[in-house]
This record gives C-alpha cells, structure tokens and sequence, in this order.
C-alpha cells in the first residue's frame, strides 16, 4: 500500500539528510508504528507519504514514494487526497472550517463528491467516532480528545486507504487516548485501513501495533521488523519492555498482560529482596524517592545542579508551606473552572496534578502564579496573593513553565535570552546562562531558539524561570512531545530541584512521569479535588493511572522500572 | 455591512449612537456561537471603534483644527513651528466647536468599525465563503484565512502577555503590547503555513480538466465584463455619459457572473447542505440594505439634519425619518429565530 524505496531526503540548508535509506512496504491493512528518539526523522517519513514532503516543505526528495500505485513525486498533495489522510501534531492547525460537521465534509466537498454521498458519510462517521452528540459545537470549544477525533475524522470521510498520524494520543490524557486508539484499531479491522503513526508514549499504543519501523538515529537506515524484534534493539521503549530487558524476559513482552505471565518469578524475587510498598515510600517524604543515582535511566544530569550564590536566606517568617490555596473556586467564562479546592505544599515536595483534559489543572497553576483572579477563596504563596503582585516581585516566589515554553522565549539568541532572564529577575550577570549551561550542555550563545527541539526548548525556558530561584516551580505538561531520554533528563533535574528545597508541582497526563517524580498525587475532576494523597496509594488504587509497572508487579506496589532495578541491585 | 455605508452618510452624533446600539442588540441576541474566535470579534472591535474616536479627538486638541471657532475651552501653549511647518500648529486655542466636529467625525469612523465588527460576529466569514461562486472560491479562501487572523492574533497576543508576566516583566501599557507584537506576527506565520499544509493535504484546490474552447470563453466573459463594469461606472459617474452607463454596467455584470459560472467547472468542489437563501435571508441583507439606502435619500433631501452644524454651535437634534429607518435594522432580531444560521 505504501511503498518507500530506497528514499532520502535533504532540506536546503542542511548539513545531512534529515532520511536516508528508508525502504520498507506497508501492505494494505496494517498498523505500522514508526519509532525513534525525537529529531531523527519520523515526521519527514510520514510527510513523504502524503506528498507534502517534498512537495510542500521544499528539500529534495530521492528514491521514490508510492501510495496505493501513485508516485508521489508526480501527484501533488492535493491528489493523493483521495487515499491518504494526514493528521498532524496540532489537531487545531489542521481544522479549515468552525464546526464539527462542516469540518467532516469539507475534505469530501475539496474532492466534489455528490451532496447525497456527503449527507450520508458525514452521519456515518459521526456515528464511528461517538461524536454524534458534538455534531454542531464550534471546534474551538471542544476538549483535546475531541479535537483529537474530529481530526481523525474529518481525514475519513474521504474514504482515504492510508491514514498517516503524527503522535496522535501526546496531548491527551488517558482516557482519550484510549478513546482514539479504540477508534484507530477498529478501523484497521472493519473497514481495512492502512495506518502509519509515529508516537513518543509507546506504552500506550505499541500493542496496538503489527509492526514498526525504528529510525535509530539521524540519517541512520531504519530497521524494521515484528515489535519484540525492533523493542530489542530500540533506543526509546516503555516501561513494560524495560521491565522485560531487566529481567530479561524473552520473547519480550509488550503488554501488561504478557508482562504478567513472565512476573511471578520477579515478584518473589522483589519479596525477598526489598520490603516496597506505600508505607514505605510514605516514610521517605518529603526527600525524593529513588535517591539512588538514575543511572541507566538518563545521563544523570539532576546532581550538577547547584545553586551557588544561593541568596541570603529570605525573610523566614513561620512560613511553613511554600504555597497554600484555600476552598479556592474560579469562574471563567460562566463555567466553574475550579470549585473549593485545597491545597497545600511544602518545601522540597512534588506534587502531580492529573485528571482529565479541562479538569482544572491549568487554572489551577495559573491562580498559583497569578494569571488567574480567585473568584472566592484564597491563594497564597511565599505569603503573598499572586494575583494582587506586581509580576517582576512574583517571579522570585514563584515561577511557571507554560504548556507552550515558546511562549517565554523572545530573544534572538539563546545569549540575548539569558541576559534578559537575568535583568528580569535582578539576578547577577551570566546567572542564567551558567543554569543553561548545566540544564543543556553543548548549546552555544548564538543559537537561535527556534531551532531547538522540544526538550531543548523546555530546558531553556526551565532555565529562564529558574534565574529568580523561585521556590514554588509550576511546569504545565512537561513532557509532551518529549521523547524517554528527553524526559528521563527532565526527571533527574526536577529530582535535583526537589532535593534542594524547591517546591515542584506539575500538571501531567503522564502517569510514568508522576510515577518517577511526585511524592503526591492530587487528581482533578470537573474543578474538584477528587483525590489526593501519596504517589503510590493513588496511582496504584487507579485503573487508568496506574503506570505500567504497578499493573504488572500488582499486589506489590512497583512503581518504576528504576526501582525495581535497584532492589534487584 | 449596510449600516457601515449608511453611517459614512451622516454625522449625526445621536443617529449614529442609535445605529451602534442597534448592532449591538442584534449581536447580542444572535452573536454566532458562543466560543467561536470570531463571535469574540465584536468586542476587540468595540475597543477599537472607542481607541479611534479618542485618538481623533486627542489630535483635535493638540493639533488644531480648520474649524473656525469662538467659544474657547482653553489655550494651550503653542509650540513655534519651523516655517516648513507651515499650516501645522501645535498647540493653540482649543475651542468647543473644533471638539465637537472631531468627536462627530470620530464617531462616524467608530460606527462604521462597530458595524464591521457587528458583521463579523454574526456571520462567521466561513459562512461567507460558502455563498461564494464555485470561481470565486479559492480567492474567498484566502480573503477568510486573512479575516480569521485577527481574532487569532487577538488570542495570541493575551496567551503572550500571561508569558511576559512568568517572565516577570510587566505586562500592562504599550511597551508591553510592543515587545509582544514580533512574537505574535510569528506565531501566526507559522499558524497559515501550518493550515495551508493542512488544506493541501485535504485536496484543497483540486482541479479537472476542461476543454480549451470552455476556458477560452470563460477568460473572455469575466475580463469583457470587468471592462464592462468599469466603463458603466465611469460612465454613470460622469455627468454626460448617464445615457450608456447603465446598461453598460448591466451587461458587464452579465457578462462577468457567466464567465465565473464557467470557470467554476474547473474546480470540482460541491457544497454540503448549503444554507438555504430563503425569505428570512432576503429580509436580514434587504433591512440592512434598505436603511442605507434610506439614510442616503435623506441626507440628499435634507443634509441639514443629517449634518447637524458646528459654527455656531447648536443641539443636534434627532431627525424623525431617518431615525425610524435605523431602527429597521432591528429587524434581524426578530425575524431570525434563535437558532444562529442567518446568513446576513
């Protein structure tokens, strides 16, 4: 169905080629996953499919790509829209139209098919996706998962043969994802569609895989075969395959149920080795889990991280918690974003926030640090209320990283940055770039900010925020986009964070990311605190966010892989 | 859209409050859909309308206006102007009748941007394009990729000004709206490229072949009539050539639908469930349509109402007639139901 033979492809300007030596077939009817670190190429391979690589992006494009017998090198975008659909990262880039309905039949009106056929497929799909009752609302109103699905959607009802997917479940939270994998595998089986999907969360989709395709490196031949095989020899993996590696496990299992039947030896292992489990864990608070060095996990990164010229201690009022908010509601747009939520947090604690796409947990950060105005209740923080503070006092209390950490970064250079970090905060000169420095070896002043990738970038804007040494440290979505050596990295400088008294709170879909990091867990609904309490007590009595390891290991209380290798140590 | 001409006709500071409170109670009752970027338009552009009747005034004061006067407010000082300045004066009297013209001229602008504003929270240009002739549709596509930037920008600009405050710098007053503005105009760069990709992909703008005959003549029924319809303006606009013009411009017009009838069988594209243009449709376009046709008989019948004088100065007064023809343009409210699918 797809066909890559022998393809290479070089953008102007560029030392290498972004691809080379990709040949590989997909035959009609599978779901191929297409795996790698971040930066290798996965979103060139995926272009190349629908034509916009190289007809749309400009470079040069060598070997040829078929899809359903067309060349792509003859046939622009526009005409392979008949049998490719294209989903990218940003569902909202992707929407033309305002509404659900007319987004669904705009692809079919580009085509000119008859208003009948229209009328009909446009129900049809509605119907497949569950999205019947969403049919008139204004996509800008819609949750993430939504989006998600009326993307997916409006690529169908085409009837394209290939759908192309890039990391379609990285915004999501559980539950959606689950919600528009569920979607994906039904219409591999019904209705036969060709899938290519690249996604960094393997652990969530690898079982739905036939097979992958590994891009191990820059420009490096890619490898492809049955998912045990590439899992062997993969750079990034989930968790249950780490799991599977350690204990050495063969054939490698990728799902928790295959996990499961491998486990009973590892867990009398783990009995006897080392007493885990809640209490434990508890009576660790608030120093971090897993002091121990993350050693295979990541560069360990997290113990170079000092803070010399530490200011002088700031006035120590008897202020026992770094920030406290108090039956704090917030009303925006006639909908209560949150309702009488407490909270509180301590120096040197990690909290994750989780719960549903909209279930408060950005408005929740934002009133932390001041963007947004409680409507009832309070928030404090370092004793004052944030959003009454003029900002350039906020910053040293407390700093947020946005969801978009673009959005923090004006500057030309990454030079310009920091020295613009550094007036901001009243920091002394060269503050900021030395926290560049030991958060992202190897980048030189003159860079520009937009050419770093995703983790990059997230370091950069950690570092500009870090330059006023708040002590409350809100970050909102770390980890998307960011592929497992990225976010192992970030956990071992947050874990740094955390021991050097530095409050951290983040709001996270990512249940590995909670499991590795957060001392407590506080979970949303609706605007409601509906949970909150350690790590290991919530996570583990949660189907939905109990991470890989926990499920497998269940009855015992594992939460990361880490930790199971250094009882097994 | 028709009131935005009807306010060029007068400067009428209570005729033209009324025509800015009628918008505002259409929009209020029928604004699109609630979430939707643009149904937010009408308020950015209600700031906006406000800036421009502020700043005209402001210029009144500090620059001086032709407008003889003599009930003097205050005398600034006057700054001396080298003579290359000649005819500018900073400074100066300030009198009550140069005020009161700027603030009337002021208002005419901002009644027309609120009416803009109006016609953008209502429709949606989206729904604009789908009345569009087949021909026409991919121009229509970038005029409404160009319309839904604003409200994009707008949004832009607030999630960038929450930013300057993480990064601790202030993010009220103008340097702070400034510092933003590179970043924005990025963002949405990056935002079209990343939609036309989006649009390309999804087969937007796929052609079929027609034959050469179809496409000769479709070249020369749009360009014929575009003459057409230039030669017949010109000629209704002249004073002697009233005889030809008209049915000049008539057959340019002809002409020129034809030929983008035919030149919309090149694109394949179909409509789904199109709005239908019904009774309801011509009653919202025709109000609007009927009270600047209104407003400009009145003005040339009676100018004097319409442009209430300012030497010397006198109470605007609220002229029955074109005040009733304004209050036409209520009409949409109560004849469109609530659900939002006008297609004024």
């Amino acid at each position: 169905m797809i066909r890559f033979e022998d393809v290479s492809v070089m953008y102007d300007g560029a030392a290498g080629p972004a691809v080379r030596g990709v040949d590989f077939e997909v035959p009609e009817g599978e779901l191929v996953l297409l795996v790698g670190p971040s930066g290798v190429g996965k979103s060139t391979v995926l272009g190349a499919v629908s034509g916009l690589v190289p007809h749309f992006t400009g470079g040069t494009l060598r070997g040829r790509v078929t899809v359903a017998g067309r060349d792509t090198r003859t046939h622009k975008p526009r005409e392979l829209a008949d049998v490719v659909g294209t989903v990218g990262q940003d569902p909202l880039a992707h929407f033309v139209t305002d509404t659900v309905e007319e987004e669904l039949a705009y692809g079919m009106e580009s085509l000119g098919l008859a208003p009948e056929v229209m009328r009909r497929r446009v129900e049809e799909t509605l119907d497949l996706l569950g999205l019947a009752g969403l049919r008139d609302r204004p996509i800008a109103t819609l949750s993430g998962g939504q989006r998600q699905r009326v993307a997916i959607g409006s690529v169908l009802t085409p009837h394209p043969r290939v759908l192309v997917l890039d990391e379609p479940t990285s915004a999501l939270d559980p539950a959606a994802a689950e919600e528009v994998l569920a979607v994906l595998q039904r219409l591999v089986h019904d209705l036969g569609t060709t899938i290519l999907m690249a996604e960094h969360r393997l652990e969530r989709v690898i079982h739905y895989a036939d097979r992958a395709v590994l891009l191990p490196g820059r420009g490096e031949a890619p490898v492809v075969g049955s998912l045990p095989e590439v899992m062997a020899v993969s750079p990034v993996y989930p968790p249950v395959v780490g799991l599977g590696r350690l204990a050495g496990w063969s054939p490698l299992p990728l799902t928790v149920r295959d996990a499961r039947r491998h486990a009973a030896g590892l867990r009398e292992r783990l009995v006897t080795s080392a007493p885990a489990g809640a209490s434990g864990l508890v009576a660790q608070l608030p120093a971090p889990r897993g002091a121990a060095p993350v050693a295979a996990d990541g560069p360990g990164t997290g113990r170079r991280l000092r803070f010399r010229r530490r200011p002088a201690p700031t006035p120590k009022t008897p202020q026992p918690h770094t920030a406290e908010v108090r039956s704090l509601s917030v009303r925006r747009a006639r909908i209560d974003a949150l309702r009488r939520v407490d909270l509180t947090v301590a120096p040197g604690e990690t909290i994750a926030l989780m719960g549903r796409n909209g279930a408060g947990k950005s408005t929740l950060l934002g009133s932390l640090v001041g963007l947004v105005a409680p409507s009832a209740g309070n928030v404090r923080v370092g004793g004052v209320e944030p959003h009454r503070t003029a900002p350039p006092d906020l910053v040293r209390r407390v700093g947020l990283v946005p969801q978009e950490p673009r959005d923090l970064l004006y500057a030309d250079t990454v030079a310009d940055e920091c020295a613009a970090a550094d007036r901001d905060a009243g920091a002394g000169p060269g503050t900021c770039r030395a926290l560049v420095s030991e958060l992202l070896p190897g980048i030189t002043d003159d860079t520009h900010p937009r050419d770093l990738s995703e983790g990059q970038c997230l370091a950069l804007a950690l570092a500009v925020v870090l330059t006023a040494r708040p002590p409350l440290l809100l970050l909102d979505e770390p980890t998307r986009g960011l592929d497992y050596a990225a976010k192992a990295r970030l956990v071992a400088v947050l874990r740094g964070l955390a021991a050097e008294g530095h409050a951290i709170v983040l709001a996270t879909h990512d249940v590995e990311l909670a499991a590795e990091l957060a001392h407590r867990v506080v979970l949303l609904a609706e605007g409601e605190v509906i949970a909150d309490g350690p790590t290991a007590q919530i996570v583990v009595s949660s189907p939905s966010f109990a991470p890989q390891v926990t499920k497998i290991l269940a009855p015992q209380q594992w939460l990361t892989v880490a930790e199971v290798r250094k009882a097994l140590a | 859209m028709s009131l935005g001409t009807a306010a060029t006709r007068t400067t009428n500071p209570l005729l033209l409050a009324l025509l800015i409170s009628a918008s505002a109670y259409v929009v209020a009752t029928h604004r699109s859909t609630t979430g939707a970027p643009t149904a937010h338009a009408y308020t950015a552009f209600a700031k906006l309308a406000l800036a421009v009747l502020l700043v005209r005034v402001v210029f009144a004061v500090a620059l001086g206006s032709p407008i003889p006067g003599t009930h003097t407010l205050v005398t600034l000082p006057e700054v001396p102007l080298p003579h290359w300045a000649q005819g500018i004066r900073l400074g100066g009297r300030v009198t009550a009748e140069a005020l009161v013209f700027a603030a009337y001229d002021g208002l005419r602008l901002a009644a027309l941007l609120v009416c803009v504003g109006a016609a953008n929270a209502l429709a949606g240009p989206t729904r604009l394009l789908k009345s569009l002739p087949g021909a026409l549709y991919e121009t229509g596509v970038a005029v409404v990729v160009a319309l839904t930037f604003a409200p994009h920008l707008i949004a832009d600009v607030r999630r960038l000004r929450a930013a300057r405050r993480l990064r601790g710098r202030p993010d009220r007053g103008l340097r702070g709206l400034l510092q933003v503005g590179l970043p924005v105009l990025e963002g949405a760069l990056e935002r079209s490229v990343a939609l036309a990709a989006a649009m390309e992909a999804r087969g937007y703008g796929r052609t079929v072949e027609v034959p050469a005959r179809i496409r000769r003549t479709t070249a020369a029924l749009t360009l014929g009539g575009l003459l057409g319809v230039c030669a017949g303006t010109y000629g209704l606009l002249t004073a002697e050539g009233g005889a030809y013009g008209v049915p000049l411009l008539l057959a340019g017009v002809g002409a020129a639908l034809a030929g983008l009838r035919l030149g919309g069988r090149r694109s394949p594209r179909t409509r789904y469930r199109p709005d239908p243009w019904d009774v309801r449709a011509w009653l919202v376009t025709g109000s609007g349509a009927v009270v600047a046709a209104l407003l400009s008989l009145a003005s040339a019948r009676d100018p004097e109402a319409l442009h209430p004088g300012v030497v010397p100065l006198v109470a605007p007064t609220l002229p029955l007639w074109p005040a009733a023809a304004i209050l036409l343009a209520l009409l949409p409210a109560f004849v469109v139901p609530k659900d939002p699918r006008e297609p004024s």
